[in-house]
């Protein structure tokens, strides 16, 4: 099987609201960005996929309206998840590995400002039963924090540092909407959304879009001297029933820890698609990420492009591996209420 | 047994979601110029392609149509439906025409209403121009736009129409 | 690259309202056939690749969360696919790359679609408060341009009843198929209303609520099973608004066509393809994408439909199994494709088997006719 490595990734600036600019206005410049960085533009590209939401414009079949920012003359192959852009890699990387393309565009984009994110983002769930609810996405992601809390996997002081943290890292992060430092007092004093989740445990509510390029072993050193290799990726997803589901663990990531062998390599860098303070602990105790710089982006709560900011995560980590010269890095993906449906993907620079 | 005893296999229920629609700034711009009368495409600054209304960019180029091109509101129908059925959400009584107009000297068409004429005398490559609403009650929107109706000018070869990049 | 083969097919019957089933029990319906089909075990299953139509069809947003214990993912790689009205055939390619990649070795892949869930034509005529409210559904789309075609080489009008007639008779031959219309002729669809002109009520392609699943798996492990060989498969896209396009006769059509030709050894598409199940959801588009598709030159599609090529006992039958225009599952429509081709070289489509059939091709559209997905499948690997 051919390797695949990342070679460009490029991010927009994350907007509280994107106002005038539609989808074409966000995604063009970081497809130009990216092509830029490599000296390259589409017609070096073998298959483009993208990653979006037609909930999230309020209009079936919006993601076309994307399209238009492509140059599709003559016709390209393509293709599109109704998922986060990081599994529009996932089907790219397929594409490269079985020889039908040697590079691909992924791109990914959300505005989450023109509707409501948490009565949009409850029809996800079971529609005969859950929906009628409207559960929004904080309260359930609340559930899950509740449990951390109590069966003692986290602590309140862990998700406060996250969050102190987080804004702190934001700082070097020329794309982040969230910079404001946040002192322990001021946390304290913000009140609670769902308990236990305050305000500052929650994502903003964010438009953006990325886009990335990855590349075959015959072509990536064609396009750069870092390639950043995807050593590994898996997925996997659980249950919709929240009722049957330990949220206290993840068998998904457990699942990839195995699948790509990752208890003994020492990792350098890790970003995770972590939307709530909560899930960051939570998920470095299950990696065994303690040690390791976590987020040095500030991740989704300083700026959550939905269904991109799993793309952004790989991104983060294959630019913290070319700009540090580290060699391990893993990155995170997530979809579905309280960490459903986990990727975990195991970037590598080569010496 | 009546039949609002009688058990239901389903039940209707209601998803009311809110959107606050940003057309973007090609379009915000081409609005503008409608709310005053007047279409203003825009061009490829590569393969020089004008589009109307512009959505700020060319699919064939990838690149955004920065150049804006005042357009007359003439043109010819490019191809056209007879509708005879209602459609949900749409106030127009049927039948009607809907139309693939093409401006003159725009690159693709757009879809609108044709009247002020028999249905069965439309025909591809007609020519048409835009009968305007009154001035005092045009908006941001091509419904500023009544509908076409037919001009006295020789009929278009439609298939000369076809843009091919400079 | 390692090859891949179809082992099990399933689908529900197509209805206007499936009533009988959740979505969770109408994807599971298609999945237990397909499964049975092939003779395979949940633990066999790596991975799950789900595909379906706009989210606003049903009101479900992501429907691989909630579907995730009823398709059989829990603990598996799934990924849902959405490319508009192509949906379906681009799933399937998708779900066979994962088994070419080498990366899986059996997929499942399900599509559905349950119209009677939401509204599908208010779904697909959003309101923008600065567009005028002129949509006029799928029908008032396409029109415009099946009457272009119609200028450009004059057919008479009765190719599209003819068409719509065909299809309706050959879903007689199937039992899963929504519109049984016993007696239906070329005379009974003319004398059907006009909706869009040139478009008449019959020539057009209903609503449904349905599910089609398909088991691929790698050659080695196809055993002794069944098996309808995948010999070429691609996708293309074009972009809506691009200046240029040809909408009767789109290039990522011919494109796509000719890259699964080459794929697949084919020199003449007429003479080597035994029978084609092609995306036809108004009457027209029969001729249209045989030219297209590279079986005529341009302007001889409807003679092909008129002197009875693509019937049932024509040399080159089309939608033997009665096409979209008799069940239109959307995100299902384009697997129906790929699956009753699949059938067909496996010798397993029942009353509308085509004799012999060996090779045969599976083709789906969408948006605005510019997304476009097709594979060929043989009875032999190669």
């Amino acid at each position: 099987m051919k390797k695949v490595a990342v070679v460009g990734y490029a991010q927009h600036k994350i907007l509280p609201n994107a106002g005038a600019l539609n989808e074409v206005e966000l995604i063009m410049p970081v497809v130009h960005k990216v092509f830029n960085d490599l000296g390259i533009s589409q017609d070096d590209i073998g298959f483009t996929c993208s990653g979006s939401c037609d909930y999230l414009q309020g209009a079936a079949f919006a993601f076309v309206e994307g399209l238009s920012a492509i140059q599709t003359s003559p016709p390209i192959k393509e293709s599109h998840v109704e998922m986060d852009a990081a599994w529009a890699l996932y089907e790219s990387m397929l594409k490269i590995k079985m020889g039908d393309a040697d590079t691909a565009l992924i791109y990914g984009f959300g505005k989450s400002s023109p509707g409501n994110l948490d009565s949009i983002i409850s029809l996800q769930m079971d529609p005969y039963y859950i929906s009628p609810l409207w559960p929004d996405r904080v309260s359930l992601a609340a559930l899950q924090a509740q449990i951390l809390l109590q069966q003692k996997i986290i602590t309140h002081d862990e998700m406060m540092a996250t969050v102190i943290e987080a804004r702190n890292n934001a700082a070097n992060n020329p794309n982040a909407l969230l910079t404001d430092h946040v002192s322990e007092d001021l946390y304290q004093a913000d009140s609670l959304i769902s308990s236990p989740l305050r305000g500052f445990d929650c994502p903003p509510i964010s438009d953006g879009a990325s886009a990335m390029v990855i590349a075959s072993e015959d072509k990536a050193f064609e396009f750069t001297d870092n390639p950043i290799w995807i050593e590994g990726i898996d997925h996997s997803i659980e249950s919709s029933n929240l009722g049957s589901r330990d949220l206290a663990t993840s068998p998904t990531i457990q699942n990839a820890i195995t699948n790509l062998n990752l208890k003994n390599i020492n990792f350098d860098v890790a970003e995770l698609h972590t939307q709530f303070s909560h899930e960051v602990p939570f998920l470095r105790k299950l990696l065994n990420l303690t040690n390791v710089p976590t987020n040095l982006s500030g991740g989704p709560l300083v700026g959550n492009v939905m269904m991109c900011a799993g793309l952004d995560a790989i991104g983060k980590t294959f630019q913290s591996l070319v700009s540090d010269q580290s060699d391990h890095g893993i990155a995170h993906a997530s979809s579905g209420p309280c960490l459903q449906h986990n990727m975990v993907v195991h970037l590598e620079r080569h010496k | 047994m009546s039949d609002d005893q009688a058990p239901k296999d389903y039940k209707e229920s209601f998803i009311h979601l809110e959107y606050q629609y940003t057309a973007g700034s090609a379009t915000t711009t081409f609005l503008n110029q409608v709310k005053e009368g007047r279409l203003v495409g825009q061009s490829c600054p590569k393969c020089k392609a004008v589009y109307v209304p512009p959505r700020g960019s060319c699919p064939r180029c990838g690149i955004a149509t920065s150049i804006e091109v005042p357009l007359t509101d003439k043109g010819c129908v490019e191809s056209f439906t007879v509708v005879h059925i209602p459609i949900p959400g749409n106030p127009i009584v049927p039948p009607y025409v809907c139309a693939m107009i093409r401006l003159d000297e725009a690159d693709i068409s757009f879809l609108h209403l044709v009247q002020d004429i028999e249905i069965d005398q439309i025909r591809i490559g007609m020519r048409v121009q835009a009968v305007w609403k009154p001035k005092d009650e045009w908006t941001h929107s091509l419904e500023n736009i009544k509908w076409f109706a037919p001009i006295d000018e020789p009929d278009v070869d439609v298939s000369t129409l076809r843009f091919k990049p400079s | 690259m390692i090859q891949a083969g179809v082992i099990g097919v399933g689908q529900t019957n197509y209805d206007s309202k499936r009533r009988d089933v959740s979505m969770a029990g109408l994807v599971r319906e298609a999945i237990d056939k397909a499964m049975l089909a092939a003779d395979i075990e949940w633990d066999a299953v790596d991975a799950v690749v789900l595909g379906k139509a706009p989210d606003m069809f049903e009101g479900v947003i992501m429907p691989e969360l909630y579907l995730a214990d009823a398709i059989g993912a829990v603990g598996k790689p799934v990924l849902r696919v959405h490319t508009a009205g192509s949906v379906g055939g681009s799933t399937a390619v998708i779900a066979a790359s994962h088994v070419c990649s080498g990366q899986f070795k059996t997929v499942l892949t399900v599509t559905f679609e349950k119209q009677s869930e939401s509204n599908a034509t208010w779904a697909l005529s959003p309101r923008y408060p600065y567009s005028p409210h002129i949509n006029a559904g799928a029908g008032g789309y396409f029109a415009p341009f099946i009457r272009e075609y119609i200028r450009r080489y004059e057919p008479p009008e009765h190719i599209g009843w003819k068409v719509a007639a065909k299809d309706r008779q050959n879903a007689l031959k199937n039992p899963l198929a929504h519109l049984q219309i016993p007696g239906i002729d070329e005379k009974m669809v003319s004398e059907t209303p006009m909706l869009w002109e040139p478009l008449r009520y019959l020539e057009s392609c209903p609503s449904s609520d349905g599910a089609c699943a398909m088991v691929i798996t790698s050659e080695d492990r196809v055993g002794s099973r069944n098996v309808a060989w995948i010999r070429g498969m691609a996708v293309r896209s074009e972009g809506t608004l691009s200046a240029g396009r040809d909408e009767v006769n789109p290039q990522g059509g011919i494109d796509c066509a000719k890259d699964i030709y080459q794929q697949a050894g084919i020199q003449n598409p007429r003479t080597e393809i035994d029978c084609a199940e092609i995306y036809v959801p108004f009457s027209w588009y029969e001729p249209m994408w045989l030219e297209n598709l590279g079986f005529c030159d341009l302007g001889e599609g409807w003679k092909l439909t008129d002197e009875g090529v693509t019937a049932m006992d024509g040399s080159l039958p089309v939608n033997m199994s009665g096409g979209v225009l008799s069940s239109n599952p959307i995100g299902a429509s384009g697997m129906i494709r790929f699956g009753e081709a699949a059938l067909q070289v496996m010798g397993l489509a029942e009353d509308h088997q085509v004799e012999d059939a060996k090779i045969s091709m599976g083709h789906a559209y969408g948006g605005a006719a510019q997304f476009f997905a097709m594979w060929i499948v043989s009875s032999t690997k190669d």
